[in-house]
Formats: structure tokens, C-alpha cells, sequence
């Protein structure tokens, strides 16, 4: 141990490097419940150089090394396998260069998501994936994730951004991937591989992100509903309609109740649904397409649409969405994060289904998401401690698990495998895809040492 | 061992409340500038946790974590969950104090003097006011550092005594009687109260002014104004610093001192008490003689501000000469007890007055109690960066809302070139002053 840290110490300079119970202590976990795990230190990397001397060592001390930023993930991802090196990129966080000709910033692992879009806002750019963690998140834990975020629907997600990455192999080479031209076919696309390897493959130490114009107008709406199909038809209508707002999300009645609580924004805690709707792009096309939304939900019995008059407005029913989970999280002292995601069509079935297991084992689970792009929070209130509660959680959960699979949908919509969703990925992916997984992370780390025990066993 | 870990009294659904998302992160000022977990409040919560689980050691570096943590509370604002973080941190801090991991011959004396003596007995701290007072005023303080003498003080206190807050007599006893009456000309149709003010220790030395102004918009608004002489201290200072017990002892003294009953109201205008004198019911839930009046005290304690926007108060007529004014948010005030939009809604509500807002104004001045004093150099890179932003408002008033804040806003801006002539007040001695010109200006028939 004390070997590794010696070794490790001329790397990044006594500062940089964490080896004290009371230094590591708080790198036991991510943003993940229940999960922690005691690393033997932690290393602060300043550039990709130092990155590839520290694998180097690793590998030759045959020590495990798990890449993190700011230990917001929510699959386990982050957390530490035991006795490793925590590799933490919070200090590479320059923005490098923002490139107004070619729409492109390139940014060190450790950026913060937030200050990416407001590097590209002094421009009037845009970086549209908005993870629910954007103001601590860094880009490399949404590269290695494939973040998505309340504006999949439209934008897309991390993956849709992402045109070229710095990576070092698990042998200390540097690669490039990509480039700042859209389009590039030489040879295979394997900066694509890297995102959401989520650190098994390689340390992403640069990224470089596509940009877009930053909308001009954008309009808020807040529908309440009866009945989750009522929502649901409106979200169908909607899209049948040729219109494609850039955030449609939900919220179901436990969910109101608890977010009206927490909030007091003023939600109606008789409805079934909420349904949070946002149309941005040019003035004239955004007031359209507002009206026609507003149009269609009462034509599908809306009890109410409210339309945000400013900006004001807008951020006080977006804070209605934006604090679901801590409202939720408020209720009881564990708090289990679901995410999984259906084809759109069958979203009123599975949120259905969601609610009738949590009568039939008599859990609390509130459920929001993005309805227009299939993706569910179904968010298990519940407390560790109670391990009868907690054994009918993990029963329900594998009843919603082979419901999604049954559906055409995928146990991770954008959290990620990590630890949490290990047991479900051979269940949806079959054997012989499961087989292709483990022959990729064989041929880019041999040793097995980067993130071992993530994604899969 | 014998007494058992405080920590482990500790309602363990609040600590489990926790669920280490990382929101609170860009909020901290000591994460912020180290970019270090242990230094965020997340990683402060998993430290409490694995000491209460008898995990980790309570030991020095517990310690300098919990006394590295400003107690801004920025993170309780940002908790999705709802995390009491303040009960933690005051607990790990008792714990610390009880196992006296930090223990040195001098370290103790100060705290003895201050923590045991000086604030626990108003008396003497305002005998300390007369003489810190007679020493500023009697030229002995310019004839020490004219000669130079304050090199002979020992390091610590040397770099602080350019920093010795000036004492301005009267203390509030001299200027606010014990009870004041609002004036005949109140409108009739408004309900009238009766409200206590709170004075304050270190406000009481430094700021009576703020007092006055205080039970002058209380009487502006229809409140009968109850000062009680010589209070004792609120017992903020102790629970922060490790001395649960004290600060319980100083919570009865308060019950015991004013008549709950007979009031509407019970007012403060430091962002630092009012913060903690709102949760007496936690501190003495277990004190079958105090529970229940602490719960009546705790939904009677009001910030001037909030009481102020709670009774719909009356907008001055007469207007503003002043300048541009910032507000600069008292952390206490908007973290610790959530009092955010009513200070600015006061500010705006003054005609002329115009209000530029402060970048980061939820962001810690450094002062935090007496975090200037313990953590001197992380204290000053914190008002720096405060000042930085006073300066691009252009404001030639700062307001804020807490003796601490004010002080070191103070001490920053006088030594700063870039803010020469910005004066630091408190809001309420801006709404004050808006209705004192009323009554001028009435005077001399309109304006």
C-alpha cells in the first residue's frame, strides 16, 4: 500500500494526493444509496500526462483504479471498489477553447455541466443536455455516463454532443477520437465506445462538444390531468401534431403531493398527472406551438393549463419538475431511484404497472420522468434498516424490471449500469450480446483494472 | 468509556436523511475553494456519520473539519432532502469540545473567558464595551499604534487588533426605553401589536444604533415596543462552538426573562441569533420544565424583516436621498432561517431607493460568528471575493442584516481603496431613516 502511495505521491505532489481515514472517508460513495466502499486514496490528476503515469503505476501494482468527478452518479458507478485508487478529475476543469466558427468548446473531464452552457451562452451558443445534477456534475461523469437530462426529446443526449475525446488507455497511451468535423467515417467509431463505458474502457482528459444556436424564445406550460392516460394521449397527440417540444415531463399524484408539500408552488394535489411542457426556438414558432399544446390537453381533459407569462413564471413550474426528487427524498430516510425507460407508446402501461405493484407490496413509490422520451423515475421511498421493506423493494423492483423488459425498454434510460443495474443488463441484452460487452472491455483493459465490477461482473 | 458519544443521541434518520446526491457541493465556500470532499458539507455529513457509528475517531482531524466549516448553512438551502445540518454540525463540534481533542492551555482560556464568562454574564461584556470604549476614545489605541506597541502583542492578536470593532456608547439601554408606545398619529384601522426587541450582545456593544432604528419601525408600524434591560445572550455563540449545555442554560434565562403571553411578537434583527433563537424547542426538548414555552418562543421569535412583511407593514411615503444600496444577505438570515425576499421587499419598498443586486449575495462574508478570528486566512479570501462584487454594483450603501456581517464588511471596506466612502448599514436603519424624513418633511409642509 504504502508502495502504491509513494509511487503515486511524485506523480500529482503531496497536495494532490488523499491517503488519510479522514481524507478518504468521504470518497466511499457517489450519489447512489446504500452503496459505499472504502478506497486506499485518492489522486487529483492536473493533466492527461499525470493520468498515464498513474495508470502505469496502477498497473504495475495490479491496483484498481475508479474514475470520478464530483460523485453525483446514480448507478454506483463512482463508487469505489475496495482498496483502489480513486481517480478524481475535479482539478482538470479549464475550458481549453470555445470556437464560435466551428459551433464547438473543448473542455478538461472536470468542467462543471452548467458552466459549459454558460461559456456558450457569452457567444449565444447552447449545450442542451441538462442532467438533473448540472450544477455540480462534471462533463466527464456525463461523457461516462451518457447523461441525458429534460431535454432529450428534442436535443438528444451527452452522446449527441460529444464530436472528440482525449482518453487514456488502461496502458498509459493517450489517444484522440474524432474530430471538429461533422462528418468523419475513417475508420471504426471508437470515441463512441467511450461514452458511457462509464471508466472501464479509458479516462476521458478532453472533450470536445458540438454546440448549437441558442433558441431565442421559449414558452412553459403546466397541464394537470384526471387520469395518466389522459396525460398520456396528450403527449401522443402532441407529437402527432409534428410538434416537438424540448421538455415533456411528469410527475404522478404521489409525486404532486409530495412536491406541493416540499414547494408550496401551488400544484393541484387532486390530479392524477401533471404534465410540464416547453417549446423554445423562434418567437413566432414557439408561440404556435405553445397554443397548439394548450390547445390539445384541454381537448384531452385537462383540468387546468397554466402558461408561464415570464421568465419568473417559467422557472417556477420548472421548479415544480426540478424538485421532484427532493421532495420525494424528504418522506423517508432512504430514497431508491429508479430509471427505467419503455418505447413512448407504452409509457401509460408501465407507469400503470409501477403503481399496482407498489399496492401489491405495499410500497411507497412515486413516479416522474420524461414523457417524451419514455424515460421513468419510479423513486422507492423506503429505509435501509427495515430489511423486510427492504426485501419487498428489491421484489417489486424485479417486477418492474421484467414488466420494462417486456415492453421493448431498457433497465437504464440514462443513469447507467454501474453497480445498481448489474444484476438486469444480461437479463435485457441476452447472451450473446452480454458475451460482446466482456470481449470489448477484455480487449481495452486486459488486466481488468479500470472500474472493475461495474457494468458487469 | 464512560459518557457515551453524543453523537450517537443524535436522531439517526438525520444523518441517514443524507442521500450524498452532492447539490449542497457547489454551495460551500470550503468545498469551493479546496475541491476537496471532506471539506464539503456531504463529506462533513459522512465523517458525523461513520463517528456516530464509531467507524472513524473522533480526533484531530475530525476536529479541524467541523471547526473548518464556516456554519453558513448555504448547504441547507441547497439540501433536496432536507438535511438539518446545523444540528449535526453543532453536535460533532459538542463532541469535539466534550472530548477536548483540541485542547490547549490557551485555547481553553479564550474560550473560558469568552464562552463562559464574558457571554454568559451581560454585564461584564458591557462592562468590557466601557473599556474597550475608554481605550479608543482616551487616545491610548492611536497613541499604542502611533508608537508602535502593538508589535509587542503576541502574533494572533496583532494582525487582529486593526480589526477591533469600534464600541459606539450608548448601548441600547441609552437610547430605547424599556417600553415605548407608537405615536398618536397611527392609523386606527390597523391591528396594533406588542412585541418585544431583542438587543443583542456583540449588537448591543457595537450596533444600539441598529436597536433604535429597529423599535423605530416597530412604533412607525403600530407595535408596542418591551425592551428589557441587561438580556441575556441568546446562546447562539455556544451551541456553534461545542457548549450545548450553555447554551441551553441561556435559552431558560431568555424564557425566563420575557412574558410570552403578553406578547405578539418576539423581534430580532441579527441573522446570527434569530437563527438559532428559532429552535429553542430542539435545545431543550428534553427539559420537561421548558419544552412546551420553548415551542411558544420559537413560533413567537421573528427576524424584523420577516415580522415586518407578516404584518403587511406601511411603504414611507417621503423620499430616498440616498445612493445606490446592495443587499448583502446574512447567512443565518436566508439560510438559516429562510427570511430571503423579505429584506429586499423592505429595501424596494422605500421610494428612490434603488436596489442593484449582489452577485453571490447568498455567498458568506467570511465573518460567520467567529470564523474571522479562529480561521483568519480562509475568512479573508471570503471577503475579498464579498468586495470584489460590492465594488462591480457601483452601490455606495451596503446592507445586511447581522452584526457580523456588518463588522467585517466594515473592516474590509476601510481598508479597501477600490469602496472608499461605501457605508455599511443595516436595512432597517434604511427604512428607519425613510420615515424619520416623513416626519421632516411634514414639518417643513411638504417637500
Amino acid at each position: 500500500m504504502s508502495l502504491l502511495i509513494d509511487q503515486l505521491r511524485p506523480i500529482v505532489g503531496q497536495q494532490n494526493l488523499l491517503s488519510t481515514a479522514a481524507d478518504v472517508l468521504p470518497y466511499s460513495f457517489d450519489g447512489t444509496p446504500v452503496l459505499h466502499q472504502r478506497a486506499a486514496c485518492v489522486v487529483f490528476p492536473t493533466s492527461a500526462g499525470q493520468v498515464a503515469d498513474i495508470l502505469k503505476v496502477a498497473a504495475h501494482e495490479g491496483v484498481p483504479v475508479v474514475t470520478r468527478g464530483s460523485g453525483t452518479g446514480l448507478s454506483g458507478g463512482s463508487v469505489p471498489v475496495a482498496g483502489c485508487v480513486v481517480l478524481c478529475l475535479v482539478q482538470m476543469n479549464r475550458i481549453l477553447e470555445l470556437d464560435a466558427r466551428n459551433l464547438t468548446i473543448r473542455v478538461e473531464p472536470g468542467v462543471i455541466t452548467q458552466k459549459i452552457d454558460e461559456a456558450a451562452a457569452t457567444e449565444g451558443l447552447f449545450y442542451p443536455p441538462d442532467p438533473g445534477s448540472q450544477k455540480i456534475s462534471t462533463i466527464g461523469g456525463n461523457v461516462a455516463e451518457n447523461s441525458g437530462g429534460l431535454r432529450g426529446l428534442k436535443y438528444g443526449v451527452t452522446r449527441d454532443y460529444v464530436m472528440g475525446l482525449e482518453v487514456v488507455l488502461a496502458d498509459g497511451d493517450v489517444v484522440r477520437l474524432g474530430n471538429q468535423c461533422v462528418k468523419d467515417v475513417a475508420g471504426y467509431n471508437l470515441r463512441d465506445l467511450f461514452i458511457g463505458s462509464e471508466g472501464t474502457l479509458g479516462i476521458v482528459t478532453e472533450v470536445l462538444l458540438k454546440l448549437l444556436p441558442r433558441p431565442a424564445a421559449r414558452k412553459t406550460l403546466l397541464a394537470s390531468f384526471h387520469s395518466l392516460e389522459a396525460a398520456a394521449e396528450t403527449v401522443s397527440a402532441i407529437i402527432a401534431a409534428k410538434i416537438i417540444p424540448c421538455t415533456l415531463e411528469f410527475l404522478d399524484q404521489q409525486t404532486i403531493r409530495c412536491v406541493e408539500d416540499f414547494s408550496h408552488v401551488g400544484l393541484p394535489t387532486e390530479a392524477a398527472a401533471l404534465l410540464l411542457m416547453e417549446a423554445d426556438g423562434p418567437a413566432t414558432v414557439v408561440a404556435d406551438e405553445a397554443l397548439a399544446m394548450e390547445r390539445i390537453a384541454r381537448d384531452h381533459q385537462a383540468i387546468e393549463v397554466q402558461t408561464a407569462r415570464d421568465q419568473e413564471e417559467a422557472a417556477r413550474l420548472l421548479s415544480a419538475r426540478r424538485s421532484a426528487l427532493s421532495a420525494l427524498a424528504r418522506v423517508r430516510p432512504t430514497t431508491i431511484l429508479e430509471d427505467v425507460t419503455v418505447p413512448r407508446s407504452e409509457l401509460a402501461r408501465m407507469v400503470a404497472f409501477v403503481a399496482a405493484t407498489a399496492n401489491k407490496y405495499n410500497l411507497r413509490i412515486g413516479t416522474f420522468g420524461h414523457m417524451g422520451d419514455g424515460n421513468l423515475h419510479p423513486t422507492f421511498l423506503t429505509d435501509e434498516r427495515d430489511t423486510d421493506q427492504m426485501q419487498r423493494v428489491e421484489q417489486a423492483l424485479d417486477e418492474i424490471v421484467t414488466k420494462t423488459i417486456d415492453l421493448g425498454g431498457t433497465v437504464t434510460g440514462e443513469h447507467g449500469v454501474g453497480l445498481a443495474k448489474k444484476a438486469f443488463l444480461k437479463q435485457q441484452l441476452g447472451d450473446a450480446s452480454y458475451r460482446l460487452l466482456k470481449m470489448v472491455k477484455a480487449t481495452f483493459d486486459p488486466h481488468g483494472l479500470l472500474n472493475p465490477g461495474k457494468i458487469f461482473d | 468509556m464512560i459518557n457515551t458519544n453524543l453523537l450517537q443521541h443524535l436522531d439517526y434518520s438525520v444523518l441517514q436523511q443524507c442521500m450524498h446526491c452532492g447539490m449542497c457541493l457547489p454551495t460551500c465556500p470550503t468545498y469551493d475553494e479546496t475541491l476537496r470532499e471532506r471539506h464539503s458539507p456531504r463529506g462533513r455529513i459522512a465523517m458525523i456519520r461513520a463517528a456516530a457509528d464509531g467507524q472513524v475517531e473522533v480526533d484531530r482531524a475530525f476536529a479541524e473539519e467541523m471547526y473548518y466549516c464556516l456554519g453558513c448553512l448555504a448547504c441547507q438551502s441547497a439540501c433536496p432532502a432536507g438535511v438539518n445540518y446545523a444540528e449535526l454540525f453543532e453536535h460533532a463540534r459538542a463532541e469535539v469540545e466534550r472530548r477536548g481533542v483540541l485542547n490547549t492551555r490557551r485555547r481553553n482560556f479564550i474560550r473560558w473567558i469568552t464562552i463562559r464568562v464574558l457571554f454568559m454574564h451581560p454585564r461584564l461584556l458591557e462592562a468590557l464595551g466601557y473599556g474597550l470604549w475608554l481605550y479608543q476614545r482616551s487616545g491610548l489605541q492611536w497613541l499604542l499604534r502611533k508608537l508602535r506597541l502593538t508589535r509587542l502583542l503576541p502574533g494572533k492578536l496583532r494582525a487582529l487588533e486593526p480589526n477591533t470593532p469600534r464600541v459606539r456608547l450608548p448601548y441600547s439601554a441609552g437610547r430605547i426605553k424599556v417600553l415605548e408606545q407608537p405615536s398618536g398619529k397611527i392609523d386606527a384601522s390597523r391591528r396594533s401589536y406588542r412585541v418585544a426587541l431583542l438587543t443583542g450582545c456583540v449588537q448591543d456593544l457595537l450596533y444600539a444604533r441598529v436597536n433604535r432604528a429597529t423599535a423605530d419601525v416597530l412604533l412607525a408600524n403600530g407595535c408596542e415596543v418591551v425592551t428589557p434591560r441587561h438580556q441575556p445572550c441568546c446562546g447562539s455563540l455556544h451551541a456553534h462552538n461545542g457548549e450545548l449545555e450553555l447554551a441551553r442554560e441561556l435559552a431558560r434565562r431568555n424564557l425566563d426573562r420575557f412574558d410570552l403571553d403578553r406578547l405578539d411578537a418576539v423581534i430580532t434583527n441579527a441573522g446570527g441569533c434569530g437563527s438559532h433563537l428559532k429552535h429553542y424547542g430542539g435545545l431543550l426538548a428534553g427539559d420537561p420544565d421548558y419544552a412546551r414555552r420553548a415551542e411558544v418562543w420559537d413560533r413567537k421569535v421573528k427576524d424584523i424583516h420577516q415580522w415586518l412583511v407578516e404584518i403587511d407593514f406601511r411603504p414611507p411615503t417621503a423620499r430616498f436621498a440616498a445612493d445606490r444600496v446592495t443587499y448583502d444577505q446574512s447567512c443565518h438570515l436566508g439560510h438559516g432561517q429562510r427570511v430571503v425576499a423579505q429584506p429586499e421587499q423592505i429595501l424596494r419598498s422605500i421610494p428612490g431607493l434603488e436596489l442593484v443586486p449582489l452577485p453571490e449575495a447568498d455567498w458568506c462574508c467570511g465573518s460567520a460568528g467567529i470564523y474571522s478570528i479562529t480561521q483568519p486566512e480562509q475568512a479573508a479570501k471570503l471577503l475579498q471575493r464579498k468586495l470584489r462584487h460590492i465594488e462591480s454594483t457601483g452601490a455606495r450603501t451596503v446592507a445586511s442584516a447581522n452584526p457580523g456581517c456588518l463588522l467585517q464588511l466594515e473592516n474590509g471596506i476601510r481598508q479597501d481603496p477600490q469602496l472608499a466612502g461605501v457605508r455599511v448599514v443595516h436595512s432597517v436603519e434604511l427604512l428607519a431613516a425613510a420615515y424619520g424624513r416623513e416626519l421632516r418633511v411634514e414639518g417643513v409642509g411638504g417637500w
